[in-house]
């Protein structure tokens, strides 16, 4: 492998098959190229998948009610369902084992909200403590509601970052006092969603006062939760499905709703969603390699095939030193190591320039759902390894045949 | 040098069979150069290819310099053709990418001689030959006779004991073929031992002893007095 002279032959050889060398280097370039590229852009939409996930936990269920659209027991449709604070703490008390965070919430849609002469129209969410970790949101200033300000159903209000720069500018807004609806809130938190600025026009205010003010007495509008995992994803995901059938299963037989109305009771599971996507991306995954395996193969098979047609080219040459004698074996390996290099080559070669070009390309692509196209190491040497080995498989069959090649026929003068 | 006891060798041509060689007895002693003649399907070519391990025989004994030939597979074959023989093609068989230098080292390079010696030794050879100013021509740049020469540096340059020469003025012409002849005789005045098989008489003249061939049989083997090449040229 390491002998010079062997070298020198192989590049006299290939320098001698010019064509035929470049036109072999250009399809393993290709193919890795295109691997290269195809796996980077599965990676990216990974990546973007992920970062949509992020807004909310993702082992997050939600129930939310709405009419009813199937008489039921002598009920008639169009009954608009009410879940009350005694709803969500039946769920709470009778799944404790497999809750980790829980929050109820009332909301009104649009609410104007006044800070000295800025107003605007956001939603406001009466919430629990646990809202924030089930919105995955981070404070940015002050603090999040407490069970103090449930308890004593206190007139404090956490808005997002997006109000603050609409309401306060440069202000900080924490210790100030707005008006929603003409009643005053004091503000005590800020907060920012990785979901962005949507997720950021909204003001919380514990639970207790939203029912209060804006005259919910005990009712909740919908409830959110997110379950305990299990460090087995598949494993999480059923028990998240059961758990919602659960809560949809209690709220119908509570309310008298047919089991298969699906708009009167709509329980949203964020971790099958997930699976589901998640699933989505493994097969695109998947796909992108087999296109990429696919297209090295069709590359190294194109090797194999013209070192096959330079064997057969070089046949007299073989024979001629075969005669002054030349072992099969330095036959064998110089075919096999002309083939080997040629991939190893072409393959970094694509290896490389796909590696820029992701790297290029990645910061111009503007899209929610493919970010930061890369290809990691341990891939990188995965496919290294995939070309060197494509190499040797290309070259040998090639190198075999080279070897058999008597003399004695490869000399016959035509 | 070589001795061969009742050699036969037949070829498989579908459905028949070719008896080729039908019993050869035939000894080369050290320094003879020996022409090998017969018409086309005497089996001369194959002799030649027998004697230089490029073919086996079916039956019989080849002892080269007291080694018997017999039971080789490529490894060894290759061995002993690059330690035992050297050849000369009709065709010069020459590689077409690499210059005269480098096809006259390429037996030493088999051998896994370093590349300064072998160089060395090559030039030396081509000397010999008279192409010395050629040694960074390919073989496209050469003439026949030229060729020729290179391929007998080549031969020589692994200091083989026999050289085994198939046809190998058959590309030349006249003149041409006995300058490439005088050099051959030239060589086995050195003590070299050649073996030519050859179906024109005046070269068969130019060796020492003429070996008839006829349907697999020696039917003639005489020792003639040298022809000089140099005379004709």
């Amino acid at each position: 492998m390491f002998d010079v002279e062997r070298w020198q032959e192989i590049f006299e050889t290939l320098w001698k098959n010019k064509l035929q060398t470049f036109l072999t280097m250009v399809s393993v370039f290709s193919g890795v190229l295109i691997l290269i590229i195809l796996i980077g852009f599965s990676n990216g939409i990974q990546n973007g998948v992920k970062s949509q996930f992020e807004q909310d936990a993702t082992n997050r269920i939600s129930v939310r009610t709405g009419v009813t659209t199937k008489e039921y027991k002598g009920l008639n449709s169009g009954r608009y369902i009410q879940m009350h604070n005694a709803d969500f703490e039946n769920i709470n008390n009778k799944y404790e084992d497999q809750i980790e965070y829980k929050t109820g919430v009332y909301n009104i849609w649009g609410g104007q909200v006044i800070y000295k002469k800025e107003s605007g129209n956001y939603r406001i969410e009466g919430v629990h403590p646990e809202q924030q970790l089930i919105e995955n949101a981070s404070m940015v200033e002050g603090r999040f509601i407490n069970e103090d300000d449930i308890g004593e159903s206190r007139k404090i209000a956490i808005i997002g970052n997006q109000i603050k720069q609409d309401l306060f500018k440069n202000e900080s807004p924490v210790g100030k006092m707005i008006k929603v609806f003409d009643i005053n809130f004091k503000v005590v938190g800020v907060y920012s969603d990785p979901g962005g600025e949507r997720e950021e026009t909204r003001v919380f205010i514990p639970l207790p006062t939203a029912q209060q003010v804006f005259n919910g007495s005990d009712r909740i509008r919908s409830m959110a939760y997110t379950i305990k995992m299990s460090d087995n994803f598949d494993e999480a995901v059923g028990m998240s499905m059961a758990l919602a059938q659960s809560f949809e299963d209690d709220i119908k037989t509570k309310y008298s709703i047919a089991p298969d109305d699906r708009s009167a009771v709509r329980v949203n599971n964020t971790l099958e969603e997930a699976r589901k996507i998640y699933s989505l991306i493994d097969t695109i995954a998947a796909v992108f390699w087999f296109i990429g395996i696919g297209t090295i193969i069709a590359g190294v098979v194109g090797v194999g095939n013209i070192m096959l047609i330079v064997v057969k080219e070089r046949t007299k040459e073989i024979g001629i030193r075969k005669a002054l004698g030349a072992l099969p074996s330095s036959i064998i390996g110089m075919i096999l190591q002309e083939a080997i290099f040629i991939t190893a080559i072409a393959g970094f070669a694509g290896l490389f320039l796909g590696v820029i070009a992701l790297n290029i390309a990645s910061p111009l692509i503007d899209s929610d759902f493919i970010k930061f196209p890369r290809v990691n190491f341990a891939t990188s040497i995965t496919i290294v390894l995939i070309i060197v080995v494509s190499g040797a498989l290309a070259g040998y069959f090639p190198a075999r045949r080279a070897a058999n090649i008597r003399p004695i026929e490869a000399l016959r003068d035509e | 040098m070589i001795e061969i006891k009742g050699l036969h060798k037949s070829y498989q041509m579908g459905s028949n069979s070719l008896h080729v060689l039908k019993g050869i007895d035939f000894s080369v002693k050290e320094g003879e150069l020996v022409s090998i003649m017969g018409s086309s399907g005497s089996g001369k070519s194959t002799l030649l290819n027998i004697l230089g391990m490029l073919d086996e025989a079916d039956e019989g004994i080849y002892n080269l310099d007291n080694v018997p030939i017999k039971n080789l597979n490529e490894k060894i074959a290759a061995q002993y053709r690059n330690k035992f023989l050297g050849f000369i093609f009709q065709s010069f068989n020459l590689i077409n990418y690499k210059n005269a230098l480098d096809n006259v080292s390429m037996p030493l390079y088999y051998q896994g001689m370093k590349r300064a010696e072998r160089t060395d030794r090559a030039m030396h050879y081509l000397e010999k030959v008279g192409l010395a100013q050629w040694a960074t021509h390919l073989p496209s740049e050469l003439s026949g006779g030229q060729k020729q020469r290179v391929a007998i540096a080549r031969a020589l340059a692994s200091d083989p004991k026999v050289l085994l020469a198939d046809e190998p003025t058959g590309a030349l012409d006249t003149k041409t073929s006995y300058e490439v002849m005088d050099l051959i005789q030239g060589i086995n005045d050195e003590g070299k031992t050649i073996l030519i098989v050859t179906h024109e008489p005046d070269i068969a003249e130019m060796t020492k002893r003429i070996v008839n061939l006829k349907d697999g049989r020696i039917i003639d083997d005489t020792a003639v007095n040298q022809v000089k090449a140099i005379n004709h040229v």
